[in-house]
């Protein structure tokens, strides 16, 4: 392999990382502020994406489609909390779990009810469709750029609200004592309720991204999820800074494993048996990699400071 | 008799008398004693998760094959119960079971996943009961794993990519890039395409069944630059691959040819991103045969779109049991098995022949993307690329 596919590799990795983070970030805000199992998190991506698609068909212009949608995805999650999500914050993790996988059944059959089964038109106009070259030699999507530049700037503008301004303080007072900070005068009801919004949202710009990449259609952020969920628990769960580097290092080992597991298996192994082994190896490195921090630092790679 | 109702629906539109002889009829059904006469089809397909649209063409066009049959096979009252597999051998087998021991069904059908069919094969098989394949055609259960209780309304797996082989190799295509899912149909795909492709292999990719992001192989391919690309991707995987290979600009690399990835399950997410996209077949809607064209009019008219060849054998399915039960006159698996066997089976690719293995002979057609008169993207065929071609693995076949 030649540095310069190694490199465009390396970006593939990037871009795939920085998608899985924006899942990854309101989840881990969730999971770990709120101390609330939420499985329905890949719905929220399917809903941005399918508020895009069809939004872009109804506007016929891909840029309107995603400013409206955006603010759909916020409400989205506003009312899921508010209907839903906020009667179940007393309950046992167990109760949470099953509740909210009741939620992914039903959202997978609302989408499929309005929308019916089959997968929907979302492609990319044609302004964004070309490619740049990135270095010489290495032409890269255009769209795939804007996916990371959208993401980076989430990531920033994550980061600064959660340490830097002052409702992320009371998030992150909220988190360590509710009683307490409730007591103080904050409104614990609201905030949750908030984050769990604005997580929502930047679950459903990864969906706005991803639909033109990939299908759109009634259980596309299942596999995200999953996906999510291991970027969490390496980076520690409730640690937005852990959730981005680990987000980063698992689009990294997933894309690098795959393209490179196979290359190597060939210099020592048959043709045949290494073409059976590379895929089925390379499926399983992101778990392997979570199995290896859970067993030196099972808190994650970076723990949330308590 | 398609989609059972609700017991309290059904109690609201009959009086008491009626009410008295159902409950009759329950009690004869609970004591798993079946009505002589009603025919009971088991049709096992993917409804849930992103397969879903595959199984809902399946269901669409083995419905419409019923409605086209009066409601009855081979004149006889008939049921037909769909169940979901959800993609999962594990579900595929506990749903198998069901259907041949509790609900007695005469015949199992469906199944789209090579994977699904090699999980339920035995068990249904050795039970008695007939498994007709309405898509997918694993190698192992053609040749010497064959069993006489199975017989293919589809194709065997490497049958349509060795037509697209031998169209490449005819095309004096020198060097290939191949690419396909690492499971049973992958790997039967690959060698399919490869027993009729003589030229060089560059390299032979698989991915993950169910990926969606092909980024980081089209870079791959890229650095390889092939003058040709060969891909097995069905599904929402052929929407998602097409894309992306496209958004890469690919097209300026490498010559892009397809099998199960560009077709009416596919072609209404990607649109003109797949104009002139080629791929091989057994089935086209432009196919010019009297049941064809009944069925892909009545598809269309009811679905508002074009059936893809997924709903084609499902329709193809479904006449062969209507035929196997005519012709026998009886439900007994090794009738129907002994008439279904003999071919001139009449489907919409035209009366089938039928191999050894009990495998369909058929010919095998160059497709391309097109729009069709009213700006609908559609498969049209370009050329046949075999005639009667019979699959691989019949001369292992004993039963």
């Amino acid at each position: 392999m030649t540095f310069t596919l190694f490199l465009e590799q390396a970006f593939n990795g990037f871009q795939a990382g920085i998608t899985l983070f924006l899942i990854a970030a309101g989840l881990t805000l969730i999971l770990g502020i709120m101390d609330f199992v939420f499985l329905a998190h890949g719905s929220q991506v399917m809903i941005g994406a399918y508020a895009a698609a069809s939004l872009t068909a109804l506007t016929q212009n891909f840029y309107l489609g995603i400013i409206f949608a955006i603010p759909i995805t916020f409400f989205a999650g506003y009312a899921l909390e508010y209907l839903i999500i906020r009667h179940l914050y007393k309950r046992d993790h167990m109760e949470q779990v099953l509740a909210t996988f009741g939620l992914i059944l039903f959202f997978n059959e609302a989408i499929r009810v309005g929308f019916g089964p089959a997968a929907l038109h979302s492609n990319l106009p044609a302004s964004l469709s070309g490619f740049v070259y990135i270095l010489p030699e290495i032409p890269y999507p255009e769209f795939r750029l804007l996916v990371i530049l959208i993401g980076f700037a989430c990531a920033v503008g994550i980061h600064v609200l959660v340490s830097r301004t002052r409702l992320g303080a009371t998030v992150r007072a909220g988190a360590s004592n509710a009683a307490m900070t409730a007591a103080l005068g904050v409104n614990i009801t609201r905030l949750r309720r908030l984050v769990f919004a604005i997580g929502a949202c930047f679950a459903g710009v990864a969906g706005m991204m991803l639909g033109p990449l990939t299908s759109v259609e009634p259980g596309m952020g299942e596999p995200l999820l999953i996906l999510s969920l291991v970027v969490i628990i390496i980076g520690g769960i409730g640690s937005v800074r852990g959730a981005f580097i680990a987000a980063i290092i698992v689009g990294m080992v997933d894309t690098m494993g795959r393209v490179m597991l196979p290359v190597i298996l060939r210099s020592f192994m048959e043709q045949a048996s290494a073409d059976g082994a590379g895929p089925a190896l390379a499926s399983m490195m992101v778990y392997i990699l979570m199995a290896v921090v859970l067993v030196f630092k099972p808190t994650g790679l970076f723990p949330p400071n308590r | 008799m398609f989609q059972k109702k609700t017991g309290f629906a059904l109690l609201q539109e009959l009086d008491v008398k009626k009410i008295a002889t159902i409950a009759g009829f329950a009690a004869l059904l609970f004591s798993n004693v079946s009505l002589a006469d009603t025919v009971k089809v088991g049709f096992m397909t993917t409804l849930s998760g992103g397969a879903g649209i595959t199984g809902t063409q399946m269901r669409n066009g083995a419905e419409l094959a019923m409605e086209h049959l009066g409601g009855k096979l081979g004149g006889r009252d008939a049921e037909v119960i769909f169940v979901d597999d959800q993609r999962k051998p594990d579900v595929a087998k506990q749903l198998a079971n069901r259907l041949i021991k509790s609900d007695k069904v005469d015949v199992v059908t469906g199944v789209i996943w090579s994977n699904l069919m090699m999980a339920i094969h035995k068990q249904v098989t050795r039970s008695d009961t007939l498994l007709i394949s309405a898509n997918a055609g694993p190698s192992p259960i053609a040749g010497k794993g064959c069993h006489k209780n199975f017989v293919s309304m589809s194709w065997q797996n490497d049958q349509t990519p060795e037509g697209m082989g031998k169209y490449m190799q005819d095309a004096g295509i020198k060097s290939v890039y191949l690419m396909s899912p690492n499971y049973q149909a992958g790997k039967d795909m690959m060698a399919g395409f490869k027993r009729y492709y003589k030229g060089k292999i560059i390299s032979e990719v698989y991915t993950k069944l169910g990926q969606s992001d092909f980024q980081a192989e089209l870079s791959a391919l890229r650095a390889a630059a092939p003058p040709a690309t060969f891909v097995f991707q069905p599904g929402s995987m052929g929407i998602n691959f097409i894309k992306q290979w496209k958004q890469a600009g690919m097209d300026s690399v490498s010559e892009l040819y397809t099998v199960f990835a560009v077709d009416a399950v596919t072609l209404p997410a990607l649109q003109e991103a797949a104009l002139g996209a080629l791929g091989t077949q057994t089935w086209s809607p432009d196919l010019d045969n009297p049941i064809n064209q009944k069925f892909v009019a009545a598809y269309k008219a009811k679905h508002d779109g074009y059936p893809s060849f997924y709903a084609a054998q499902s329709y193809d399915a479904m006449l062969a049991i209507d035929h196997a039960i005519t012709q026998s006159g009886s439900t007994d698996a090794e009738a129907m098995r002994l008439v279904l066997a003999k071919g001139d089976i009449p489907t919409t690719r035209g009366l089938l022949k039928m191999n050894t293995n009990q495998f369909p002979i058929q010919n095998i057609y160059l497709r391309e993307a097109v729009l069709d008169d009213d700006g609908v993207v559609t498969t049209k065929i370009l050329s046949t690329v075999f005639e009667d071609h019979e699959d691989s693995y019949a001369k292992d076949c004993r039963f």
